[in-house]
């Protein structure tokens, strides 16, 4: 039921993450600044811009499951958002290792979107205590969906709420080199996001497959018990 | 729809007049923290930036011990299910709670906002009082939204005491901001409002989202 289409995905993903990093390394200019650490920026921003997507299809997989009912939009729910706390956690360390080279500190409270991504991990975070202990299947999908569309309402907000906290303008790697970014940069940062979006697809339909096998799994066991 | 609500509001009310629960504790919670602000930050009187953190960090410290309160009469004495039985909407249940919150937060502000000026506060109150007074309504009505729907949330889960500070917290991020930068200019020496009108705005916004994203989705929260 899932697991359609999942090999040529799992190609396309391994192929264009190949691609992605070969262009990094091989085609891409190093930065006039900051030197070879800003390649740093291909993994950082793709998989903070497929993270943030993903907390918010997380919310729109909530909605349709309030909506239907039907629990498996809960299951596409939980799934992408726990794809996106492991994504944001990497988006965290690999900020950490730019600031760090670059600026000279571990963490900058004046980069407006790296706090703004801490508060929202924080937040998705709480989402596994929340989640696990309810017991009742209908209520654990029904409370997590509203968790779900709060939190994916509240990252919008959140993010303005720290961009206007922003004293110091810091300059801003991505909306910098975004608008003027050269075109071999401009070229590889695309495709490194499209790769990171193809592996979180490619994980969230691998994860869903695995999840749904072991629930089969689980009821044919229990039926072969009543039985015997 | 009001009438329910206005009932259900009257009861947590009456309670809360009754065993002094929560708003005693909320008070006495701040002013305890207000000592530790003494001791930890090692100054006996605060202004500008440190006095409006201090003091928001302190009530919205204080308002997780009423969200975690908010539902603890109708979980421990089985009231939950006489409401869950009763011909009202979970509208006018969130309309109640979210407006007992809002009132009880204004009683703990009654007496923590003075209690502050006096224990910490360098530079007088007096002449930024109209606008400390609307961030404060402006705030109140944002925490006793989302604490509304966060105790909600948190009061079907075995870990409910865990979950409320963890989820209130992180979502009351902006609103801290908000109301830490308007209070921030009403408590320097040369006090003046100073960029309230963004501020104001950014809550607002903040209030108006969640209000009508907790009336939204609380119709899905303790069903059954």
């Amino acid at each position: 039921m899932y697991s359609k289409g999942l090999v040529p995905l799992a190609a396309a993903a391994v192929v264009t993450i190949t691609t992605a990093l070969a262009l990094v390394f091989f085609y891409a200019p190093n930065d006039a600044d900051q030197g070879f650490v800003q390649k740093i920026f291909y993994i950082h921003v793709p998989m903070a811009i497929v993270a943030l997507c993903g907390f918010v299809a997380g919310g729109v997989f909530a909605i349709r499951h309030l909506r239907s009912g039907d629990r498996s939009w809960d299951m596409r729910s939980y799934v992408a958002i726990h794809l996106s706390i492991i994504l944001g956690l990497a988006v965290l360390i690999t900020g950490a290792i730019w600031a760090k080279a670059s600026w000279g500190h571990w963490w900058l409270w004046d980069e407006p979107v790296l706090v703004s991504f801490l508060v929202v991990f924080l937040l998705y975070c709480v989402y596994y205590p929340l989640r696990f202990s309810i017991e009742d299947p209908d209520r654990q999908a029904r409370y997590s969906s509203v968790f779900a569309i709060t939190a994916g309402a509240f990252v919008p907000l959140n993010f303005i709420a720290v961009r206007l906290a922003e004293k110091y303008t810091h300059p801003r790697v991505l909306s910098q080199t975004g608008g003027s970014m050269p075109g071999e940069m401009r070229l590889t940062f695309l495709v490194a996001l499209l790769g990171v979006a193809l592996l979180f697809v490619t994980l969230w339909k691998l994860e869903l497959t695995a999840k749904h096998a072991s629930m089969q799994l689980k009821r044919l066991r229990n039926r072969a018990r009543v039985a015997a | 729809m009001m009438g329910g609500a206005r009932a259900i509001l009257r009861k947590d009310l009456l309670i809360e007049l009754r065993t002094k629960e929560s708003v005693p504790a909320m008070v006495l919670f701040s002013v305890t923290v207000y000592v530790l602000f003494h001791f930890g930050l090692d100054r006996d009187s605060l202004d500008g930036e440190l006095a409006s953190g201090v003091l928001w960090v302190t009530l919205l410290l204080a308002a997780v011990i009423g969200v975690s309160r908010l539902f603890a009469a109708e979980r421990e004495q089985g009231g939950i299910d006489g409401l869950l039985l009763a011909p009202v909407d979970r509208t006018s249940l969130f309309v109640a709670k979210a407006a007992a919150l809002f009132l009880f937060l204004t009683a703990v502000e009654l007496v923590a906002v003075p209690a502050f000026a006096v224990l910490l506060l360098g530079p007088g109150l007096g002449g930024a009082l109209p606008e400390l007074l609307v961030i404060l309504a402006l705030a109140n009505l944002g925490v006793a939204a989302v604490g509304a729907l966060v105790a909600a949330l948190a009061a079907e889960t075995r870990a409910r005491e865990l979950i409320v500070p963890l989820l209130l917290l992180p979502l009351l991020v902006p609103l801290l901001i908000a109301c830490a930068q308007a209070t921030e200019p009403l408590m320097r020496q040369d006090a003046g409002p100073e960029e309230l009108g963004r501020w104001l705005g950014l809550l607002s916004l903040y209030d108006v989202v969640f209000v009508l994203l907790s009336v939204a989705v609380f119709d899905f929260l303790l069903e059954d």
